[in-house]
C-alpha cells in the first residue's frame, strides 16, 4: 500500500458514475437515515425544555440509566481484558483449533440478540447449565444487573478482538525482540512496548462495546428481570413507555439515549483516525 | 547470555504461553460455544417429535416466511446503496465527504429500540407524515411495511463498510485504463469493477442478510407482534418463551442458531477468497 502512496497523482473524475451514485446516495441518506432521524427530534422539540428536562430525568429514567451505563462499563471493561486475551492469542501462537476460534469469535455478532437471549437465560437460569452450579455456591446471575452484564459482555466480545488483533499482526517482531535482548522480561516487554502500540485499538473496541452494550436490548431483556429502578434498562423503558401510548415521553427518552450514541460515535472516529495514522507510519 | 538462562526464559515463556491459550480456549468455551449448545440441547429436550412439531407449527411456518421475506427486499435494496455509496466514496472526492460516511455509519450506532422510535415518529399515526398517511388509509407502521423499512435502516451500513476499504485498498487503475480505451460506465461496472469486488461484496451481503433476519430489537418496536401476522422468527422466539414454551422458543431459536453458524462459515470462505484477491494484486 505504501508504493500506491508514492505514486504520482492521477487527474480525478475520470471515471464516470458521480452523478447517479451521488444521487442514490443521497436520497437514500435522506429517506432511510435523516429522514426518521429528524422525525424524532422534531416530536422531542415540541416538548420544550422544562418537559423534557422533567422526563430525562425522572427518578425511573435516572435509575434506568444507572443500571444500562454501570453493566455497559463493566461488560466493556471485562471485554478490553477478554478481548486482548483472545487478540493475543489468535496472533501469538500457534495451537490446534486457532482457526476455529478465530471464526467463533464472530458468533456473537452472527447470533440474532433475542436468541441469544434465550440462551444465555437458559443456561442461568435457577434450573440451567450453569444456574445450578452457581446457586449452590450462592451466586444468582438471571434477573440481577450481573445477569444484564454478562448478555451485554456476550454481544460485544467481538468488538476489542477485531479492533486489536490488526495492530498486533502489523507489530513488527523487531521490536519486541530488541526489547528481550536488552533485557526485559516479557511482563516488562508487553507493559513497555506491546501495550502502548495497542492503547488506541483498545480503546476503540472498548469504544465500540460500549456503544452496543448501552444501546443492547434483545439479548438483556430476558435475563434482567426487567424490574423497574433495579434491572430496567434504558431501552426497556422506551419500550414501556410506547407501550403505555405516551409517545412524547418515549421520544424525550430515545432522543437522549441518541445523543449519547452520536457523542459516541464521534470518539470512535477520532480514536480511529488515530489507529490508521499508527498504521500508515509503521 | 548464557544457554542455561536462555532455556529457562524460553521454559517460562511456553508455560505462560500454554497457560494464556488455555485461559482464552475455556473462556470461549464457557462464553461463546456454551450458550450455542444449550440451544439445541434445549430445542431437543422432549425429543425429536416435539422438536418438529414445533418446527411446522403454523405460527413457526409463517414467521419463517416473513423473516424470509423481509431478508429478500431489504439485502437487494441495501446492495444498490452498498455499491453506489462504495463507488462515490472511494472514486471521487467532493466537499462533504466525510460528513456523508459518518451519516451512512448512524444505523450501526443508533440503538435497535430508538431506530424503532424514529419510524414510528415518522410514519406512525401520531407521527409526522403519518397523520397524513392515516387520512388516506395508508398504514406502514405495525404491519409487514414497517418491519421491511427499519430493517433497511439497521442492515443499511453493512454493504458499503465492507466495500469502501476493499475499494480503497484495490484502487482505481483497472477501471480507469478500462474507461480510456472506451469502455462506457456500466460495461466497466459489470466486467472490471463486479469481478473485483466479488468476495468483499459478498461477505457484506452475508453479514446483512444475518442481521436482516436476526434484527429484534428496531422489528419489535413496529412490528405490533401480531401472531401469525408481522410475527418475525426473532419475535417469535421471543413470543414463545413469554408464553412459558421454552422448548417450541428453542426450537424456533435453533432455526437461528444453525442460521449464524452458516453465515461464520460463509463469512470465513469470502474474507479468505478477498484477502486472496487483495494478495494476488
Amino acid at each position: 500500500m505504501s508504493v500506491k502512496s508514492l505514486a504520482f497523482p492521477r487527474p480525478r473524475r475520470v471515471l464516470p458514475g458521480f452523478g447517479i451514485t451521488m444521487g442514490t446516495t443521497l436520497l437514500f441518506v435522506g429517506l432511510v437515515v435523516l429522514l426518521p432521524l429528524s422525525a424524532l427530534l422534531i416530536k422531542t422539540g415540541g416538548l420544550g425544555p422544562s418537559e423534557f428536562w422533567a422526563i430525562i430525568t425522572s427518578e425511573r429514567a435516572l435509575a434506568s440509566y444507572r443500571v444500562t451505563v454501570g453493566s455497559a462499563l463493566a461488560a466493556s471493561l471485562f471485554n478490553v481484558g477478554f478481548g486482548l486475551l483472545l487478540a493475543w492469542i489468535l496472533t501469538r501462537y500457534r495451537f490446534p483449533g486457532r482457526t476455529f476460534l478465530d471464526a467463533a469469535v464472530d458468533l456473537p455478532f452472527a447470533l440474532p440478540t433475542s436468541v441469544a437471549g434465550v440462551a444465555l437465560t437458559g443456561l442461568f437460569a435457577s434450573n440451567g447449565w450453569y444456574g445450578r452450579l452457581l446457586e449452590q455456591i450462592g451466586i444468582q446471575v438471571a434477573y440481577t444487573p450481573l445477569g444484564i452484564t454478562i448478555a451485554m459482555a456476550f454481544t460485544s466480545i467481538p468488538f476489542v478482538v477485531r479492533s486489536v488483533q490488526p495492530v498486533l499482526e502489523e507489530m513488527e517482531p523487531e521490536l519486541e525482540e530488541a526489547a528481550h535482548t536488552l533485557g526485559a522480561t516479557a511482563a516488562q516487554t508487553f507493559r513497555r512496548v506491546v501495550l502502548p502500540t495497542i492503547t488506541p485499538a483498545l480503546l476503540t473496541g472498548f469504544a465500540l462495546a460500549l456503544a452496543r452494550s448501552l444501546g443492547e436490548f434483545g439479548a438483556v431483556i430476558f435475563i434482567a428481570g426487567n424490574m423497574p429502578f433495579e434491572t430496567e434498562i434504558t431501552a426497556l423503558l422506551i419500550m414501556i413507555r410506547l407501550e403505555e401510548y405516551d409517545y412524547e415521553a418515549a421520544a424525550a427518552i430515545a432522543t437522549t439515549v441518541l445523543a449519547a450514541a452520536l457523542v459516541l460515535l464521534l470518539a470512535i472516529h477520532i480514536l480511529q483516525a488515530y489507529v490508521a495514522r499508527y498504521e500508515r507510519r509503521s | 547470555m548464557d544457554t542455561a538462562k536462555r532455556s529457562s526464559v524460553r521454559a517460562e515463556h511456553t508455560l505462560v504461553s500454554r497457560l494464556l491459550i488455555a485461559l482464552g480456549v475455556i473462556g470461549a468455551v464457557l462464553l461463546i460455544f456454551m450458550p450455542l449448545a444449550t440451544i439445541f440441547a434445549q430445542a431437543l429436550s422432549q425429543g425429536w417429535r416435539v422438536y418438529v412439531d414445533n418446527l411446522i407449527h403454523p405460527d413457526t411456518v409463517h414467521a419463517i416466511g416473513l423473516t424470509l421475506l423481509t431478508a429478500a427486499v431489504a439485502v437487494p435494496i441495501n446492495i444498490v446503496f452498498g455499491v453506489a455509496a462504495a463507488w462515490l466514496l472511494t472514486r471521487f472526492d467532493f466537499p462533504g465527504k466525510k460528513l456523508l460516511n459518518t451519516f451512512i455509519d448512524i444505523p450501526f450506532s443508533v440503538s435497535p429500540v430508538v431506530a424503532g422510535v424514529m419510524y414510528l415518529m415518522l410514519y406512525g399515526s401520531r407521527g409526522w407524515i403519518g397523520g397524513w398517511l392515516a387520512e388516506h388509509d395508508i398504514q406502514l407502521m405495525f404491519n409487514v411495511v414497517g418491519v421491511i423499512m427499519v430493517t433497511v435502516f439497521v442492515t443499511s451500513p453493512f454493504v458499503a463498510r465492507e466495500l469502501i476499504p476493499f475499494m480503497q485498498a484495490k484502487g482505481s487503475e483497472e477501471e480507469e485504463a478500462a474507461t480510456v480505451l472506451g469502455a462506457s460506465g456500466w460495461q466497466t461496472f459489470w466486467r472490471v469493477t463486479l469481478p473485483n469486488i466479488k468476495w468483499a461484496l459478498i461477505y457484506g451481503v452475508i453479514l446483512c442478510n444475518a442481521r436482516a433476519m436476526g434484527e429484534f430489537g428496531a422489528v419489535s418496536v413496529v412490528s405490533g407482534s401480531i401472531r401469525g401476522e408481522t410475527n418475525t422468527l426473532p419475535l417469535h422466539v421471543e413470543l414463545l418463551y413469554q408464553d412459558y414454551n421454552a422448548t417450541g422458543a428453542f426450537a424456533a431459536a435453533s432455526l437461528l442458531a444453525t442460521l449464524a453458524v452458516i453465515t461464520l462459515v460463509l463469512k470465513t470462505i469470502a474474507e479468505w477468497r478477498q484477502r486472496r484477491s487483495l494478495q494476488e494484486q
